[in-house]
Formats: structure tokens, sequence, C-alpha cells
């Protein structure tokens, strides 16, 4: 099948707007062209509808011709019975009109109210079409793939992306690395957001995993004055020839109950051991941990004696905290405040990714990211309130990219981490997250339930799909959307920053050429930024 | 210039009978005619034709026992030509008025004694540019089957076409719409249309 123009494909024979209309195809379309996940156009009477292909089927207008089929070697009677006896049928999901008149030019697409009537024609939507509902590429638009089996560019809006936290979901090796790091491109590109990436596994700042001997660049090798790389192990860092910005170290000061508690099951807290933790801190002050370090037996005993703790709890909570402290990056006293080292990069625009080297245990990672995401996180809220009763301009987005998601927010600990809070919080103070992970179902419903746009690979458990697909209208179309996409690189996504659910293929990350364009792009819009200086 | 075939002798709402001119001058099974009435041209499928003694009560008998040809038997008997004639019966599929082509059936019956003609290869062509008339002739009960009915005339029609094989598809496919509970007719049909 070509992309011309408006290729049609059949009528409207049947339909609802719950469920979608079902088209008949023409006798000349080849049902084997028409493919699951493709948009068309249907032509109402008084408006166009836009929708996507979710079903196709076979159909045969006398059961005998299903019980002694027509000998079909003959040309002349396949020919005639295609389409007319024996027909294709497809099923599709209308899901914004596009109005034709100047008033609904300006408005733009609208979501579907009603269908449209019997035998109202459909064809292929044509570029133009996938370009009014998705929008061009422009300063705030980004070109993130194509839909799936079109050349049309599919644009995100991403200063409207940003708004809201996100998550991009999908099972191991689909493609969630390389769309994120797509998507951050595009962020630092064209929304005023600054990011700050919790990078677990070295992805991001400098060359990426390594496969078939191929490395991939990462986003301070493109973007130098935009990206800055932080690291919690220099030694790796330096091996694998990253120029590095800053070295973070977490004074024990830093750590607070809330990071312990964070991390009960990892470290096989018990509950009790928590709320000593707690009662510890407040009893002792900044410096509890350091203290708890080398405490004597004596001392030990009078401080549960005091605080009324039993004896094995204690034990407990001393194993754990021992564990991390042994953590390398975890010192008495940092030398250095990687907070406030965050922070001036962000101020500056500048975007912050940090590798965690060697130390990939989920520990590490939950520890540092939440510890950092707290004090940076009332930083913006201080400067948010402040700004709010001075009038003065809000600090410019911030967006917190992290990895294994459910780890953080899971329904056991998503009401006690900041993360949790910042997801349901939604921008209040100009914060929000970008979470990956290939278990969305760790992660706890009301979270998903705030996440604005999603975008999700190929999962192949049923209750990921579920808590992926909670909540949107025409679930059970996307699921078998979902279902169909390829093992790897290939996507759904839909939710706020998109006018209706789209399955497209990512923009191609890793080969020369597509550095290129990541690149020209950027300078494109430094250049259209400077005529404005 | 229009070929005459006879003249009309017998006519109903749905259809004509014409006796030929001259004997077994028949037209083809299938074959588009007309005749008019006033300012109304209306058009008929061919769907029977007989021949027969003229005066019902006579029959012919077998003549040819001395003869060397069936030829001969008309030559030494010249007075045969007289005795039997040539009929044919048209299934109205349409007329005209004017310009324009309605392919259902026109307001009164044909006049007895309008003359009957053949279709030219241009008026067939006008004709058949609609499938509206397949409906008339599948719903017939004649003596000849329906399918024998449809089948000869889309061949007949199908013989003048720029496209023939892009004709008889299309034919083909409205008989598949209008047969679409009916597909043993359906592939009757299409069988004989290959033909
Ligand atoms: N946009 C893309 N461009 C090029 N290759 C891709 C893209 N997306 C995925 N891939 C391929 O798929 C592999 C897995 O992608 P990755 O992002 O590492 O998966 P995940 O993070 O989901 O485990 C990559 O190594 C790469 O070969
Ligand atoms: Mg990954």
């Amino acid at each position: 099948m070509t992309q011309g123009n408006s290729q049609r494909l059949g009528i409207v024979v049947a339909g609802s707007l719950n469920k979608g209309v079902d088209i008949r195809l023409d006798g000349a379309v080849s049902i084997e062209d028409v493919v699951v996940g493709r948009y068309v156009t249907i032509q109402g009477q008084k408006r166009r509808f836009f929708g996507m292909i979710t079903d196709v089927s076979l159909g045969v207008s006398d059961p005998k011709l299903a019980q002694t089929p027509p000998d079909v070697t003959d040309a002349f009677i396949a020919e005639v019975l295609a389409g007319t006896s024996t027909y294709g049928t497809v099923h599709v999901l209308p899901m914004l009109t596009i109005g034709s008149d100047a008033a609904s030019l300006v408005e733009g697409p609208q979501p579907v109210k009603s269908i449209p009537g019997h035998y109202a024609p459909v064809s292929v939507a044509s570029a133009q079409d996938i370009e009014r509902v998705f929008g061009k590429e422009d300063p705030r638009r980004f070109w993130i793939g194509n839909p799936l089996e079109m050349e049309t560019r599919l644009c995100l809006d991403l200063a409207e992306f940003v708004k809201r936290s996100n998550g991009i979901f999908g099972k191991s090796g689909t493609g969630k690395t390389f769309f994120t790091r797509i998507l951050l491109i595009g962020m630092l590109q064209k929304s005023k957001a600054a990011n700050l990436i919790f990078d677990m596994h070295n992805e991001y700042g400098w060359a990426g995993t390594w496969e078939e001997g191929k490395s991939v660049k990462g986003l301070k090798q493109l973007f130098p004055s935009k990206v800055a790389v932080f690291t919690l192990d220099e030694e790796n860092s330096r091996q694998r020839g990253v120029s590095t910005d800053f070295v973070v170290r977490i004074g024990y000061d830093e750590i607070e109950p809330e990071d312990v508690a964070l991390l009960r099951q990892t470290l096989n807290l018990t509950e009790p051991a928590i709320e000593a933790v707690y009662q510890i801190r407040r009893r002792l002050g900044a410096d509890w941990l350091h203290i708890l370090a080398d405490i004597g037996e004596e001392a030990a005993s009078e401080l549960v004696a005091e605080l009324n703790i039993h004896e094995s709890t204690f034990q407990n909570l001393q194993r754990g905290l021992a564990t991390i402290r042994r953590l390398p990056f975890v010192v008495p006293h940092a030398p250095t405040n990687a907070v406030k080292g965050i922070l001036e990069h962000l101020d500056r625009n500048v975007n912050v990714v940090l590798e965690f080297g060697r130390y990939r245990d989920i520990a590490a990672y939950v520890l540092v990211a939440n510890m950092l995401s707290r004090r940076i996180y009332a930083r913006y809220q201080e400067r948010t309130e402040r700004a709010m009763a001075s009038g003065a301009a809000l600090p410019a987005p911030l967006v917190i990219t992290i990895e294994e998601a459910h780890k953080f927010l899971n329904p056991e600990i998503a009401g006690r981490t900041i993360f949790g809070t910042i997801a349901r919080e939604m921008r209040k103070y100009n914060v929000t997250l970008l979470v990956i992970d290939q278990r969305p179902s760790g992660i706890d419903e009301e979270v998903m339930s705030q996440l604005g746009t999603k975008v999700t690979y190929l999962l192949d458990n049923e209750r990921d799909i579920d808590s992926v697909l909670a909540g949107v209208s025409g679930r059970s179309e996307l699921k078998s959307v979902l279902a169909r996409l390829a093992p790897r690189r290939q996507a759904l996504v839909f939710g706020h920053a998109v006018p209706m659910p789209v399955a497209f293929q990512p923009r191609e990350y890793g080969s020369a050429e597509s550095y290129k364009e990541f690149v020209t792009s950027e300078r494109a819009i430094q250049d259209l930024e400077k005529l404005w200086e | 210039m229009e070929e005459r075939l006879g003249e009309v002798i017998e006519a109903t709402t749905g259809e004509f009978v014409a006796q030929c001119y001259e004997l077994y001058r028949l037209p083809p099974l299938g074959s588009l005619v007309k005749t008019r009435d006033e300012a109304v041209e209306l058009y008929g499928i061919v769907y029977q034709a007989a021949t027969s003694s003229l005066e019902p009560g006579r029959r012919p008998i077998a003549r040819g026992e001395d003869e060397t040809s069936e030829e001969a038997i008309y030559q030494s008997n010249p007075q045969l030509l007289k005795l039997l004639k040539s009929e044919f019966n048209a299934l109205i599929v349409g007329h005209r008025l004017g310009d324009k082509i309605y392919q259902h059936l026109p307001p009164r019956p044909a006049h007895i004694h309008s003359f009957v003609y053949a279709c030219s290869d241009d008026e067939i062509r006008s004709f058949s540019q609609s499938f509206a008339f397949l409906i008339l002739l599948l719903n017939t009960h004649r003596p000849v089957p329906p399918e024998e009915i449809t089948g000869a005339a889309l061949r007949e029609m199908g013989r003048v076409q720029e496209d023939r094989h892009a004709f008889l598809v299309a034919a083909g496919k409205e008989l598949a719409v209008l047969l679409s509970d009916n597909f043993s007719q359906l592939k009757v049909i299409l069988g004989r249309l290959k033909a």
C-alpha cells in the first residue's frame, strides 16, 4: 500500500462510540496491507474523524462460501468475490474529530463525542492529517519517532510533557533507555526544564551500554555545554574515560531516617527498627549516624534503655546501618556538598547525570536518589514559595529521572518517599518525575494514575499491562495494539502530551547520522534563539 | 443505420414478443433490442426465441427423406418460408426518454406492430454503464432459467466493451452484491460469464 493522499479503504458499516466502528474494506484493498495501529480518517457528513485500526477480520456474505469454498485459482472468480462476497473488515477506534472551518482549525482536533454515519468513506490518514493531529516540529515540539508503518514524523509537545510526571515502561531490552536518551535530548532542546538523571547503569552521561562491540554516545558527548556528569565512583568513571564534573560523596549527617526506611526490605530491617531509627534521630540530632557508628556498648545500652528499644531491634538496625556506612561513597564528612553542586548546575540550566559507576546495587541507588532528591525538592519548594509570595519568577521546571521506579514507588513506601510526594503533588513546586520501569505493576496505583504521559514498550506480564493501561479509554483496543508491538524499538504513547494514543517507532539513536541530526536541530534552535536576543 | 428485426405481436408491461421479418433471422439470446412507443424507447433483452408453424394447429412434417441436403428441402418447398415463422421474446430492462436511460420498467407496454431493432454497439455501451437492470433479469420466472439469461446478456454486452475483463468483473461484483445470500446461484452465473 502506498503512502499517497487519502487512499480509500472502505466504508463504515456498523459501530458505537464506546466500541468503535466496523469498516468494510473495498475489494481492491488487500487485507494484508491493513495493519493494526495504522491511522485512518473517516469523512462524516459534518466533520472528519481520526482514528486507529485496532482489529482486522474476514467476512463472507453467505456461509456457503466458507463451507464449500469457490475455486479461487480462477482469477476471475477471485477478483469478483474480493470485497463483495468475501470481504475484509477492520475495526477502527475513532479518537478525534477534525473540523474544516476556520474555528476548528484554530482549536485543533477535538475528542470524539459521536461517530460517523453509515457508509461514511474511510481512508488511510495522509501525512497532512497526521501532522494536523500530532503537530509539526517546532520550538516546542520534538520529533520522537514515526507512527508505525508511516514516514510522517511524530512530534511531542515537550513543554507540555514536563508539566506532569511521566513514565516509560517495557520489559528489559525493548528500548526504554534509548528512548529516554531521546526524550532527554528533546527536553534539553525544547523545554525550559532542567534534568537530573539518576543513572544506575552509566548509560546517559557518557558512552552507554556496549552491544555487539558498539558503544552509544552519552548526552555529555553530544551536548558538552549542557550536560554535567556527576559520579559516585570516580575511579570507574576515569577508567571509562568519562570527563566528570563532580565527585559525589555523602556525609553521615546527610542521611535521614526516611532514607533508612526506604531501604527496609533491602537491608532486612524490621518495622520496629524503622521506628527506632526515627526515635534515635530525634534524640541524637543530625549527627546520629556518626554517633551510632562508634557507640560503645555502655552508651548503647543506655540509649536503648532510655528510648525503650528492644535489644534485638537495635542489633538489627545497627547491622543495616553498617551496610549503609560500608558504601564507599558514604563518608563521615563529605568534602563537597553534592546538593549544592547539583543545584548550581541546574540553575545554569545544565542537566546533571549522576552515574553510579560500580555501585549498581539497588540499596545504593535508592539511598542516593532519595536522599538527593529530597533535599533538592525542599529547595525548590522554598524557592517556589518565596517566588509566589514576592511575585518573582518561579524556578525553571526540574525533571528527575529514575530507573527501577517500583523500588521507590511501590505501595508500601510510595507514601513515604520523596518520589511518591512529587508524583502526587503534580507540579506544585515545578518538579516532576520521569520514571522508567520494567515492572509497572509494582508501582503504587495512585502514582500510576498521576502520570501524565506514558510510553510503553512490549510487556508480557498481564498485570503490568493492566497497570499501565488502567483508566485509559479504549483500553481493550490499546491492549491488542500493545500486545502486537515488536520486541524492540516499538512503543505506544498515550496521555496528556499527545492528542491520542499512537503506536510508533522511536527515532534512531546511535548512528553517526542520528547524532548529527540531534545536534543540528540543537544548532538550529540556538540560531533561532539568537534572533531574539 | 438501424437494423430492423421485426415487429411486436404481443406486449405486456414486462416483456414483448416480436415476429421476425425473415425466417430464422433471430437476434442472439441475451442481446439488447429496442422498440419505440412514441417518445419512449423501450429496451429489451432477448430471453427466448422460437420457430414454429404459422397456423397453430398445423405441425410441420418431415420432408427431407429424398433430398441430398437440408437446404434442398427449402429449395424444393419454397412455400415453407410462408408457413413458418420465427419469434422471440424480450424482457423489458429499461427505457429511454430523451437522453436519459432508465433501467426500470417503462410506464406503458409497447404497441402491437411497433418495429423492433437490434441495438448498435454504441447503444449497448451506453446502456451497460449501469447494472441496475440485472435485478430484472434475476427475478424472472420464465422457462429459461435466470442464470442463463443473465449470463447471456452480460456476455453479449461484454463483446462490445473496450475492456471486456473489467466490465465482466464489475458486473460480477454487482451480482455478488445482489446474490450475497445465494452463493450457489452466483457461482453458476459467474461460470457462464467466462465463456
Ligand atoms: N531508538 C533506538 N535506536 C536504535 N536502537 C535502539 C533504539 N531503541 C532500542 N534499540 C535497540 O534495542 C536495544 C535495547 O534497548 P535499551 O534501551 O537498552 O532497552 P531497555 O532499556 O528497555 O532494557 C538497544 O541496545 C538497541 O540495540
Ligand atoms: Mg535500560
